[in-house]
């Protein structure tokens, strides 16, 4: 690791300044990720604020219906919360998909939205990397491939996003709030990530200096009808291949309202509101899910290793559909 | 900025098995080496350093963690629990002498993480099977695969005792 400086912060404003003073200061909550690319020397922060003594730890039900998590909500907290549990099980499900329970304690709900790719390249210094050293090239195009990207990748890069919990945010149409040197704001959860295109460097739409300090749900949790689906090459902890979040709205045997998003094949939790739009209105039924994933994987592109995924992302939509119809992963 | 802290090092108060202890530590110092290399607590090991393997778990506030990717710093003020600060004088803790009793493990290189893991599992209380065990103990690395005897042993330790 290398020498850096450290600052506690005691609130959000002192947070968001010394951020804003300092070239390559960094957040730190959990340090899951940071501290360990730290040891990779992936990350070299010349000081780190400290936010865990933020007052960001608060599970509160908001005017409209919704429920808003704080940023530093643990990961186990948030997956173990009664209303999370009960209202969005979507969303615990996912996280107790990810990671194992030592990481999730420590983890932040924050930090998981800022997690970097775990794409073997990233992650050796060694080697070049578009995202770790923008214009050194992408060794993964025609390297080892196997877990990258079969959607919105660019020639620049090809990584994906790992987190399982970013999934279920995605389709259950979050909200983060952020706040920076201009002052807060909110941001859609489609908006907060961003496709590589030609600065892969930049994983979010966050400005230099701003700070997470909650996440919002709309009042729809999709509870009666949600999955999970998770296919990895370990059944507990290890990254998705390819993952599925499914939330329906069910009318008298028909779909009244779709949300689904994909993980593990994107740089950012992958969303398509016309595949959603196949569903509205529909009775369920297996060929309707299969054309659902077909529509999924118009445009997908393998690169060699990674090319099995999109079979992959076909079938798990058609048992993800399956399985939220049938009410939930054991149903 | 708190008072004592530079940046070269900065003052912090951490109970470790019960002792409050007041120290000096740089930013970088993790709580692993903290224990490991400054207070001589060696039970708790470094086997991959990157929040892999489990071997590092210890208990802080009693809930357990990774302390290979945790910095000594932030941890200010809290309680740390390790695999020596489990037993009660000469009575060992339910899940060390469960350990025993089940043969538990074979080189015993990760058994301090696995029991203080194995702690926390029962403290979280959400598992209720053999395979919620499994699961809920997969941040746990045995590279001897004493597994199935490890299941056993956080199995009995979860059951309030016959004999007792």
């Amino acid at each position: 690791m290398n020498r850096f400086g450290y600052t506690r912060a005691s609130d959000v404003g002192e947070a968001v300044h010394a951020a804003a003073n300092g070239d390559a200061a960094q957040f730190i909550a959990g340090g899951t990720n940071l501290v360990d690319l730290m040891k990779e020397r992936i990350a070299a922060p010349s000081r780190l604020i400290d936010i865990t003594r933020l007052p960001l730890r608060a599970v509160k039900s908001l005017p409209d219906g919704g429920l808003e998590i704080g940023a530093l909500v643990s990961n186990s907290e948030v997956a173990s919360h009664p209303e999370v549990v009960s209202r969005y099980p979507l969303l615990s499900q996912a996280i107790l998909a990810g990671a194992s329970p030592q990481l999730r304690n420590m983890a932040s709900t924050g930090g998981n939205l800022l997690q970097r790719t775990r794409c073997y390249y990233f992650y050796d210094a060694a080697l070049p990397c578009n995202k770790r050293a923008p214009g050194s090239g992408c060794p993964a195009r025609d390297g080892v491939n196997r877990i990258h990207a079969i959607l919105g990748a660019s020639e620049h890069c090809i990584a994906v996003h790992p987190s399982d919990m970013c999934v279920a945010l995605a389709a259950l149409a979050a909200t983060v709030h952020v706040t920076g040197p201009a002052g807060a704001r909110a941001i859609e959860f489609a908006e907060f990530h961003r496709l590589p295109g030609d600065a892969p460097e930049r994983d979010t739409t966050l400005q230099p200096g701003e700070l997470v300090t909650a996440v919002a749900l709309p009042r729809e949790g999709f509870a009666a009808h949600s999955t999970y689906l998770k296919v990895r090459d370990r059944h507990s902890y290890a990254f998705a291949l390819v993952s599925v979040a499914v939330g329906l709205r069910m009318v008298d045997g028909t779909i009244g309202e779709a949300r689904l998003a994909l993980g593990g094949v994107a740089h950012k939790p992958w969303r398509d509101p016309t595949a959603e739009a196949l569903l509205r209105g529909q009775k369920p039924d297996d060929a309707l899910f299969a054309a659902v994933g077909e529509h999924l994987v118009r445009d997908a592109r393998g690169c060699g290793h990674n090319d099995f995924k999109i079979a992959l992302v076909r079938r798990a939509v058609v048992r993800a559909l399956q399985q939220a119809v049938a009410g939930g992963p054991r149903a | 900025m708190l008072p004592g802290m530079g940046d070269d090092t900065c003052a912090i108060t951490l109970k470790v098995n019960g002792s409050t202890l007041r120290l000096q530590v740089a930013p970088w110092t993790t709580l692993l080496d903290l224990l490991r290399e400054r207070l001589g607590l060696t039970g708790s090991k470094k086997g991959c350093d990157h929040g892999q393997c489990g071997a590092c778990t210890v208990l802080v506030d009693g809930v357990r963690i990774n302390s290979c990717l945790s910095l000594a710093v932030m941890r200010d003020g809290a309680s740390v629990t390790t695999i020596e600060g489990l037993a009660e004088g000469d009575a060992l803790h339910p899940l060390q002498q469960a350990f025993i009793e089940n043969d538990a493990f074979q080189c015993g290189y990760c058994t301090p993480g696995q029991i203080c893991s194995a702690v926390g599992l029962l403290a979280e209380g959400h598992a209720r099977s053999d395979d919620q065990i499994r699961e809920l103990m997969s941040g746990n690395l045995c590279r001897c695969g004493a597994y199935p005897n490890i299941v056993a042993a956080i199995g009995q330790a979860m059951r309030p005792r016959r004999d007792a």
